[in-house]
């Protein structure tokens, strides 16, 4: 898997196929990341997934065990789906690597969504632990996808140590509040070497292809579609969201004009612009 | 109590499991004139030990559960008929249920849901926080709005597993471990215990939830996995009783808790979701607990808090129970296209968050098939429903490609 191409509608293809979403030199069909957290139940999260096209999964490692039978896990191969582990719940660096090194054995993958949060009520992360973690995970050979704040900053100090995406939030975990701080995301877009992933706080559709619209690589949610009322339906907005987005972004948009501007030119005037 | 002694018994209906669901079964079959064996090393000390046993099938409604509300439903109405021969023993009280949000996104929450639960036609009333707090003054002053469900209920399961052996009676109960099915000629005739002993039955049920994974010879592969809960009991001192009269369910800052308050002065308050493979008691499970719980009632701080309890509910990929015959092509050797079921057995696990609700449903649908026959709509339920489904056996890519890629 991987290298497949995986589009929302036939009629993209040839503008998506040459499109891939490459992280860690690893070509994905989809930009939509899923998380698992908050499904109701396996069955419905399976459906949910299946209707995203999503090729990569985050699944918590502290929440999740990978020796269950039937469990998450075993839907995610079944479905041939990617596994990132993620560290969520780890307030400190040591907790963090504690728990990556767990899901690498477990796993056997040494991708890793590093996730270190400062407290429990905002659930942001905590930039220091963070940078010290991440500085640590890439010295064991992990490649670390960094869950970040919005700080243009910090997304630049991660992708110096070594981190292989940076996955900087709209809005807190599980708010739905939408991309509070566009221009700082563009800005960590503008200046990222690495791939940039809009991660937390997407709450509907047209969120998700705002972080596109504004250079994001790829899109990172759950809640947005494990906790609606109808989360294939909803997953489904997002694949063609994610999609739009990107598709916007590449065509380049007109100028905002103060002015109307009549749509169709005046007869006998040159064009050029 | 006294073990059943002798050399392969036989019965009527031997019920693996002494779970509330299997006894609850069990009595429902020796009630109808069976001679009835309960094979159980532990009855009530699995999943029924740490359950709160809210009766609760309308705010246990999760959207796009259809199916799993039309049973749980059935089981509600059954309920009062159920329990009425154990009379108070069983610890089945009326209590309503309160529903509660702490913040204004909670309020919406259960507000949203209100209004699909209303287009089921049960009955949510929505109260002022005045009016909520006029029912039960220790709810926090804070909180963002409540709804009343009449008809969510309670019952002890721990008083209701004691009442249940009684009515049975101590020779109904083989204290061993089930090991396998008692197969002769395509059909299931008893259960292989772990001492290398028999019991021979007519029918057999399969109701030891999570035990069923390890059930040697089944003729047919059950999707469960433990789902791990930690839920706590409290006393409440004098001075504050009565803590709260109804069911409190929660809903704080988005995460679920409940506080269920029994005739003996206890407080029940419950439950995490976990699948992290672990059953013991987790620090940070109680904590959570005690801080939501808290955050709807200040007055848990002034409680006891003498138990804390983890236990592993039976889990299955659609959250319903599977509940039934199964069908005979599933079985090893048997005639692919054959319509027919295995005889002699019925299967009854996989009841998840609802085994003590669904308890009641689960023994009269039991009973409706050893009567020998069911009704065509808990088909839906069928331990089998999962072997013929495609979804089981193929990937993402493998299905793309099956639908020609299209969305």
């Amino acid at each position: 898997m991987g290298t497949s191409v995986n589009t929302a509608e036939g009629a993209y293809e040839p503008l998506l196929a040459d499109d891939p979403f490459v992280v860690d030199g690893v070509a994905l069909g989809s930009r939509l990341i899923m998380g698992t957290g908050g499904a109701p139940s396996l069955d419905g999260l399976g459906e949910a997934l299946e209707a995203s096209g999503t090729e990569l999964t985050t699944v918590a490692m502290r929440r999740f065990s990978p020796d269950e039978q039937g469990s998450l896990f075993q839907l995610l191969v079944e479905k041939g789906i990617r596994v990132l582990p993620n560290t969520a719940g780890c307030f400190t660096a040591r907790d963090a690597v504690l728990t990556a090194e767990l899901a690498r054995e477990a796993l056997e993958t040494d991708w890793v969504k590093l996730e270190v949060i400062a407290d429990e009520t905002t659930l942001l992360p905590d930039p220091i632990e963070l940078a010290d973690a991440t500085e640590q995970l890439v010295g064991r050979g992990f490649k670390v996808f960094a869950y970040t704040n919005d700080d243009p900053a910090l997304a630049r100090r991660l992708e110096q140590l070594g981190a292989v995406a940076v996955m900087p939030l709209g809005a807190p975990i599980g708010t739905g509040l939408g991309i509070l701080n566009p221009h700082n995301i563009e800005l960590i877009v503008a200046r990222a070497g690495v791939p940039v992933v809009l991660d937390a706080g997407i709450g509907t559709a047209s969120d998700a292809a705002l972080a596109m619209e504004l250079g994001c690589d790829a899109v990172l949610l759950a809640s947005a579609v494990t906790r609606a009322q109808d989360p294939v339906r909803m997953a489904t907005a997002f694949r063609h969201a994610v999609t739009a987005g990107r598709l916007a972004a590449q065509a380049g948009r007109i100028p905002r004009r103060e002015h109307a501007l009549a749509s169709s030119p005046m007869e006998g005037r040159a064009q050029f612009l | 109590m006294e073990q059943y002694r002798g050399g392969a018994p036989s019965a009527d209906v031997a019920v693996i499991g002494g779970g509330v669901v299997g006894l609850g079964i069990a009595w429902e079959a020796a009630r109808s004139g069976r001679h009835v064996v309960v094979v159980d090393p532990a009855p009530g000390s699995g999943a029924s030990f740490a359950a709160a046993g809210m009766l609760a099938a309308v705010s246990e409604y999760h959207y796009q559960e259809e199916d799993l509300l039309g049973l749980m439903l059935m089981s509600a109405r059954r309920w009062p008929g159920f329990a009425s021969p154990l009379a108070a023993e069983a610890g089945y009280l009326r209590t309503p249920t309160l529903c509660v949000g702490v913040d204004a996104a909670d309020r919406q929450a259960l507000a949203d849901l209100r209004a699909v639960q209303e287009e089921h036609g049960l009955e949510v009333r929505s109260l002022t926080v005045r009016e909520a707090r006029r029912l039960e003054p220790l709810l926090a002053p804070g909180i963002s709005g409540a709804f009343e469900i009449a008809a969510d209920h309670q019952v002890d399961p721990r008083r209701l597993v004691s009442a249940l052996l009684s009515r049975l009676g101590p020779e109904r109960l083989v204290r061993e471990r089930a090991q396998g099915l008692l197969w002769d000629s395509g059909r299931v005739v008893g259960v292989r215990l772990a001492d290398g002993s028999e019991v021979r039955a007519a029918e057999t049920i399969v109701a030891n939830g999570l035990g069923a994974r390890t059930l040697e010879d089944l003729p047919v592969s059950l999707p469960l996995r433990p789902v791990y809960g930690d839920i706590l009991r409290l006393r409440v001192p004098p001075s504050l009783r009565p803590l709260v009269t109804a069911t409190v369910r929660g809903l704080v800052r988005g995460r679920p808790v409940y506080l269920v308050p029994r005739s003996d002065g206890t407080v029940v308050i419950g439950a995490t979701q976990r699948e992290d493979g672990s059953d013991a008691v987790s620090a940070g499970g109680v904590y959570e607990l005690l801080r939501d719980a808290q955050a709807l009632v200040p007055a848990v701080a002034e409680l006891e808090l003498y138990e804390t309890t983890a236990r592993a509910r039976p889990g299955t990929p659609d959250n319903a129970p599977l509940l039934g015959r199964v069908a005979a092509r599933h079985a090893e050797g048997g005639a692919a296209g054959d319509g027919g079921d295995v005889p002699g057995l019925i299967v009854a696990t996989g009841f998840f968050r609802h085994g003590v609700l669904l308890t009641a449903a689960a023994a009269a649908i039991c009973r409706e098939i050893l009567d020998g026959g069911t009704e065509e709509r808990w088909a839906a339920f069928r331990p089998d429903r999962f072997m013929d489904d495609p979804r089981r056996a193929s990937t993402v890519h493998e299905r793309n490609q099956a639908s020609g890629r299209t969305a």
